[in-house]
């Protein structure tokens, strides 16, 4: 049965990072593994989205309206931006962390402060993770990322893998115990 | 050897290798960049490469390396084919000594492009073999196919990706490089000197050769069929299209998966076009394989019922071709506000735009394509139109004429990136000079080729594999227009006092004028080094919530109860731009 991961965030949020993290993780495990991403134009402060599938056979590396088993999300209004990929029955994680997009600091559109009320009165699996509170504690709030990675793992089930040396692998030398302390605290939350 | 997950940009780099190419060029554009990319970080030893100041002059170098003996490569993305097609209809012809492979990234979707052209047409239209991946290992396998094809042919072979397939990632099996001495050099007149003599006769020898191999295309591999006992349904598909249908029909139905697309296998199809009772043809875009099929004579259900327009998905295709729309998800009432992509903070083009924002009642302006696009959203406004690469700097020519004809007395302004003026808007120059255009022609240099993710080019001395490389003076070469130096101002975009004098000034000549606009990109790894630990804070006492320092629509500046706050200290440097607009000295930078 192939699993369907969306990851969505806002660009500088390390979302596409995460997103090979997990998908080197899969294939350690054994899985057939698809990672989609589309970056350009989004690394500039736009919407980002990536989409990782796994399973025995995997085709298609993209998910469609309603096919996502899990939506993890760094920023709420872009989770509220994501629902409609989210398969019935299927599962979200979100920070609640708020990015004010152009149109929002301008005054030409207000922010949703309400989003996580608002799907969790239809999602009945809505778990709210404040990854970017607890990276900051940690030392940087740029480590928000693996926190969710840790968050993820452990949500999906995913073990039989060192996560940790891949955390270690994929982030800078000099941030690694910060990440390695945030992919604990995302984990264990 | 061991199993990796790579992009398709990653195997095409990997399989371009593998296959013993020796040289590569491109031009960068999304998706196709981290092809060269890849070959520059990875492969260096084995592969010489460069950035071309375009599309077309990348594939030049190849044709070149080609006609010289050597397997080589070229990558661009779609609307770069454009450019690049004058010397590649012409290698079609004449066909290669090594092999040749050019390579396409389209982008279905437009998601990060001007349009969603469909480069297929151009295999059939220019005569070139092509092979289509439907995933990373199909990436690596079909490139070192199409160059053993280019050799075996005698014809370049065009790699046709999208951007499904360029950013898309997989596991890849990888092997070694294979021994491919250089081919040796002859002069062969006869086959490269492209006269018209020579032309005929290569044209008469292409279509033979293609008839050839079309023979081939029946039986090759890459063309495939997979049966499923008992059904009579049939689908005909290509690329990443194949993800989609096998996601939505499964096991259920029969396949003819195609790769080598030109020239398509006719008996194959015919074949198992004529086995069943419905045929579904699945391709994004164009209606190409569609087409043919009918030009066979055989019914299909294809464009009237899958979109022309966009990308697909499974679901898309579910929805069209079984009128299933049941995976449907949830809704809420609550609307997430649009997330523009915007320029960084510290990005010098803010100060360019803001003061041409401040002229639109003396200028009409014109974009081009880079980071500055995004100078186009509001609050900036600051150009009306862009279409392609160098057009900022030749259309205000022709867009000069008309405003004269009809009494509008508003100067025409254009713009092009550093990158972009040695694509092609250095041509575009030379016939604003010679032709004395009443012009401002703008020059953004950023020390970078950034919208890409920071490419090198010929301005910022360092090459693609990592070396110092000879630096092109970009102010050199305007000046060596003939201008005058009276017609040219090289400000720095961040001192907006600067900036419109020499708007001022290019507003009170007739004829051209040049404002070459120079400050590094915020993001550049010196340039961060250098403002590490700058940034600015606006004092809320002074602050008196009038917004002209939101006017420069900065993603770090942020207004709460009734006053502007420095919201992401993170990404601000420090740059004072938000200063030079503030009246009343709230702002100030720390960390000098």
């Amino acid at each position: 049965m192939t699993k369907s991961i969306l990851l969505v965030g806002v660009g500088g949020q390390g979302t596409i990072l995460i997103s090979k993290i997990l998908s080197e993780g899969l294939a350690q495990m054994g899985y057939d593994v698809k990672m989609s991403e589309i970056h350009g134009m989004s690394q500039r402060g736009g919407s980002v989205t990536t989409q990782v599938k796994y399973g025995e056979k995997v085709y298609a590396p993209n998910i469609g309206v309603g096919e996502a088993d899990l939506i993890i999300s760094s920023e709420k209004s872009e989770t509220l931006r994501a629902l409609s990929y989210l398969k019935k029955g299927g599962a979200i994680i979100t920070d609640d962390h708020e990015i004010y997009p152009m149109p929002v600091l301008t005054g030409a559109a207000s922010y949703p402060h309400d989003a996580i009320e608002q799907l969790s009165a239809v999602v009945p699996n809505v778990r709210t993770v404040r990854a970017g509170a607890v990276a900051g504690s940690l030392g940087n709030v740029r480590a928000q990322n693996i926190v969710l990675l840790g968050a993820l793992v452990k949500s999906m089930g995913l073990t039989g893998v060192d996560w940790e040396e891949l955390v270690a692998r994929y982030v800078p030398a000099k941030a690694k115990d910060l990440n390695l302390a945030a992919f604990r605290a995302g984990f264990e939350m | 050897m061991s199993k990796v997950i790579m992009t398709g940009n990653e195997a095409v780099a990997r399989g371009a290798y593998e296959a013993g190419c020796y040289v590569a060029a491109a031009y960068p554009g999304t998706p196709s960049t981290e092809i060269l990319e890849n070959v520059g970080e990875h492969y260096s030893a084995d592969i010489y490469s460069q950035w071309a100041c375009n599309e077309k002059v990348a594939a030049e170098i190849v044709s070149g390396a080609s006609i010289g003996g050597a397997r080589a490569l070229c990558a661009m993305k779609h609307v770069g084919m454009n450019v690049a097609m004058d010397p590649i209809f012409t290698m079609a012809y004449a066909g290669v000594n090594g092999g040749l492979v050019i390579v396409t990234a389209d982008d279905p979707g437009c998601h990060s492009s001007q349009n969603e052209q469909d480069n297929r047409l151009y295999a059939p239209h220019a005569k070139l073999a092509m092979l289509e991946p439907s995933d990373s290992e199909e990436c690596k396998e079909f490139t070192k196919a199409a160059f053993a094809l280019s050799e075996r042919f005698d014809i370049p072979v065009l790699l046709r990706m999208t951007t499904r397939v360029c950013h898309s990632k997989g596991l890849v099996e990888l092997e070694e490089r294979e021994n491919v001495p250089v081919r040796k050099y002859e002069r062969r007149a006869d086959k490269f000197a492209m006269l018209p003599a020579v032309a005929r006769v290569r044209h008469m020898i292409r279509e033979e050769s293609l008839a050839d191999m079309e023979n081939y295309s029946n039986a090759c591999s890459y063309n495939r069929v997979e049966n499923t006992g008992g059904s009579k349904v049939g689908v005909i598909t290509s690329g990443i299209s194949y993800q989609y249908a096998k996601e939505v029909f499964g096991d259920t139905v029969n396949y003819l998966k195609l790769g080598l697309t030109f020239p398509l296998p006719r008996n194959l199809i015919r074949e198992f076009a004529a086995r069943m009772d419905t045929l579904y043809i699945i391709e994004e875009n164009e209606p190409y394989l569609e087409n043919a099929v009918r030009a066979m004579g055989f019914a299909c259900i294809g464009k009237d019922k899958i979109p022309v327009c966009g990308e697909l998905n499974t679901e898309i295709v579910r929805r069209c071709l079984l009128g299933d729309s049941s995976g449907a998800g949830y809704e809420v009432s609550a609307q997430a506000p649009a997330r523009p992509p915007v320029m960084c903070a510290g990005c010098p083009h803010r100060g360019f735009f803001y003061t041409v924002s401040k002229n639109l009642k003396k200028v009409v302006s014109a974009g081009d394509i880079g980071c500055y696009a995004l100078g186009i959203n509001e609050p900036l406004n600051g150009f009306d139109y862009s279409i392609c690469m160098g057009a900022g700097l030749s259309s205000i020519i022709g867009l000069a004429k008309a405003l004269e004809l009809q009494g509008d007395s508003r100067k025409a302004l254009g713009m092009v990136g550093d990158s972009t003026f040695f694509h092609s808007g250095m041509n575009s120059l030379v016939d604003v000079v010679s032709a004395d255009a009443n012009v401002i022609a703008c020059v953004l240099d950023n020390s970078i080729t950034a919208m890409t993710g920071h490419q090198q080019n010929p301005g910022t001395a360092r090459n693609l594999m990592g070396l110092p490389s000879p630096q092109v003076d970009l102010v050199t070469l305007i000046r060596a227009t003939g201008i005058g130096e009276d017609r040219i101002r090289v400000v720095d975009p961040m001192d907006l006092e600067a900036l419109q004098a020499a708007i001022d000034a290019g507003l009170a000549v007739t004829g051209p004028f040049v404002i070459v606009t120079k400050s590094p990109c915020a993001l550049l790894k010196e340039v961060i080094k250098a403002n590490a630990g700058k940034h600015c804070v606006i004092h809320s006492d002074r602050c008196k919530g009038c917004k002209m320092c939101m006017k420069v629509a900065c993603p770090a500046i942020a207004f709460e109860n009734g006053k502007a706050v420095i919201a992401d200290v993170a990404s601000c440097n420090g740059c004072g731009l938000c200063k030079q607009m503030c009246k009343f000295d709230a702002i100030e930078r720390i960390g000098e």
